[in-house]
């Protein structure tokens, strides 16, 4: 069983003038077919306004299909029974790191979900703990949230989501506001994570190299899937990346500039060794 | 000016008056303010004083901390001397000039008053000093759940309360960046009186509201997102349990509360008119 499935996704809002009359409708998504099985580390790229943040809403409820359907976990989202199930299912961190955390002790706010979930006291202690570990940040746990970096909120924000017992992580831009360490440290945690707890992780990015180790990706423009496969498939094709004004890797870059000069290099090269490999092997 | 303000401020220290349960606080802390209402002698106050010094020294909070939140109220403090001074009008004239007089009755209630409001101030900033804002709402929602039957949403006051608590330096430091920018567009917000200075915060106040609501949104998907529905079925990480020694303090309280109104009202201890 799929572990995130949407078939023929549509999403429309209504479009308003000044004063509020309806002038239009507005296609955020479109037909959208997407298939994440469990376990699968998934990357859905795409440039600001393709729709990806929008499909991400929609792994959690927070908003449903207007036409199609989003199955979380074998569990339809437009179902409201289901609500709690699937906002259980798929946690969600978002973009802004200050404006997720809702405790004012980082051990509380990683409690928060679980409480919600009407989880036993003691339970809530062990899970908020354990949260706290496989982030890294148990020795944060009495801190003010308001005295941590950008990267350390976000780690708090994943732990919290962690503490709910996902079996999927869907992560909105999470390095979007964060300074380069801040994104290492992020993206060190999620693949932590994944090794560790074996939790299907959906990220949503516009940076192209956090996309590198995914096991399956996705593009998106204009509210719909424009290319979709595996990291070597989807880089090989650096003229089309381009078009979605995506930023290829600058080794794939380099790559693929010393390809078109001629040089016996194959498409799709995603890391520096490859690329020396490729080069040592040219003579 | 905002940092000299103590009233509403935790002061860290491991007390026996930290660990109590807040509700306790809240509780003997309303049960203190009344104390100093139910009489009016001198030997209610000195006992009273005597309760307060002994509070303070178990709280580990520095007198001269607690001195520094008297600073917020002086003005309100002259104020009600003055008036209660001159204005009162009963039992022999101590001092008279051109058109003031002093009474006895008048200087009586005057020194009464202020001791009155002084502990008070005391009284209700050892709790905030001695309990963290969290435990504080936590307290009040648990104290006011009974309102829940009249269909006062008891929890969601709480959860905003705790909220605006998390959101108050995040806003604090917000207001800083958008002066310093507008500083940087020109803006002098420094110069000229009263009326222009309230103006020149516009350009600071509209871009914080602005930012303040979206960061509302935000926080308002995030909590849907971890499963928030309100607080039914809600369960507590931290739940408030009484203790032996939070039954010890209600149980010390009380007796203070009935000696002092006992001694205060029937026992006769006089010097001079007081």
């Amino acid at each position: 069983m799929e572990m995130i499935r949407a078939s023929e996704l549509v999403y429309e809002y209504e479009q308003r003038d000044d004063e509020g009359n309806v002038v239009g409708m507005n296609r955020a998504l479109d037909e959208i077919e997407l298939d994440v099985r469990p376990g699968q580390f998934v990357v859905i790229l795409g440039h600001n306004g393709s729709g990806k943040s929008t499909l991400a809403k929609h792994m959690n409820a927070i908003l449903v299909p207007t036409g199609g359907t989003m199955w979380v976990n074998g569990r339809d989202t437009k179902d409201p029974r289901e609500l709690m199930n699937v906002r259980q299912s798929a946690g969600m961190v978002f973009q802004n790191p200050d404006n997720q955390i809702i405790g004012t002790v980082v051990e509380e706010d990683v409690g928060f979900g679980p409480e919600n979930l009407g989880v036993p006291t003691e339970e809530i202690w062990r899970r908020v703990e354990d949260g706290l570990r496989a982030v890294g940040m148990i020795e944060y746990r009495a801190h003010s949230p308001n005295k941590l970096s950008g990267g350390q909120k976000q780690r708090v924000a994943i732990a919290g989501v962690i503490a709910m017992e996902p079996e999927c992580i869907v992560l909105d831009e999470p390095t979007a506001m964060l300074d380069p360490d801040g994104r290492k440290e992020v993206l060190r945690t999620v693949q932590e994570l994944r090794k560790r707890k074996n939790v299907t992780v959906i990220l949503i990015t516009h940076y192209m190299e956090e996309a590198i180790d995914a096991d399956a990706i996705y593009v998106m423009e204009g509210g719909r899937v424009v290319m979709q496969g595996t990291p070597r498939e989807i880089f090989g094709r650096v003229d089309e990346l381009k078009r979605y004004r995506l930023d290829v890797p600058q080794v794939t870059m380099l790559a693929e500039e010393l390809r078109r000069r001629g040089l016996d290099i194959p498409r799709g090269i995603l890391r520096r060794e490859e690329l020396v490999e490729a080069i040592c092997r040219l003579s | 000016m905002i940092r000299e303000i103590t009233i509403g401020q935790y002061y860290p220290a491991d007390s026996f008056i930290h660990r109590l349960d807040p509700r306790v606080k809240i509780v003997c802390t309303l049960l203190f303010l009344i104390s100093l209402f139910i009489q009016n002698s001198l030997l209610g106050y000195l006992i009273a004083t005597v309760f307060l010094a002994f509070v303070i020294h178990a709280s580990k909070v520095p007198f001269k901390f607690i001195i520094k939140g008297l600073k917020a109220i002086i003005l309100l403090l002259m104020f009600t001397v003055v008036m209660n001074l001159f204005l009162t009008k009963d039992g022999a004239v101590l001092v008279r000039f051109w058109i003031f007089q002093i009474t006895e009755g008048g200087l009586k209630l005057s020194v009464f008053m202020a001791v009155r409001l002084i502990y008070l101030i005391i009284g209700s900033s050892l709790m905030t000093l001695t309990t963290t804002p969290n435990a504080l709402t936590d307290g009040i929602e648990s104290l006011l759940r009974p309102l829940n039957k009249f269909r006062v949403p008891v929890h969601e006051v709480a959860m905003i309360m705790s909220i605006a608590l998390r959101f108050i330096p995040i806003l604090l430091e917000e207001t800083d960046k958008i002066m310093k920018a507008q500083i940087a567009r020109g803006a002098d917000l420094e110069s000229g009186n009263i009326l222009q200075r309230t103006k020149a915060m516009v350009p600071v106040l509209v871009p914080l509201f602005v930012s303040a609501f979206r960061r509302a949104n935000d926080l308002a998907l995030a909590m849907e997102a971890r499963c928030y529905f309100g607080g039914e079925g809600r369960t507590k990480m931290k739940p408030l349990l009484y203790r032996r020694q939070d039954y010890l303090a209600y149980a010390f309280v009380a007796a203070y509360v009935v000696v002092a109104f006992v001694v205060g009202r029937f026992v006769p201890f006089h010097i001079w008119i007081f």
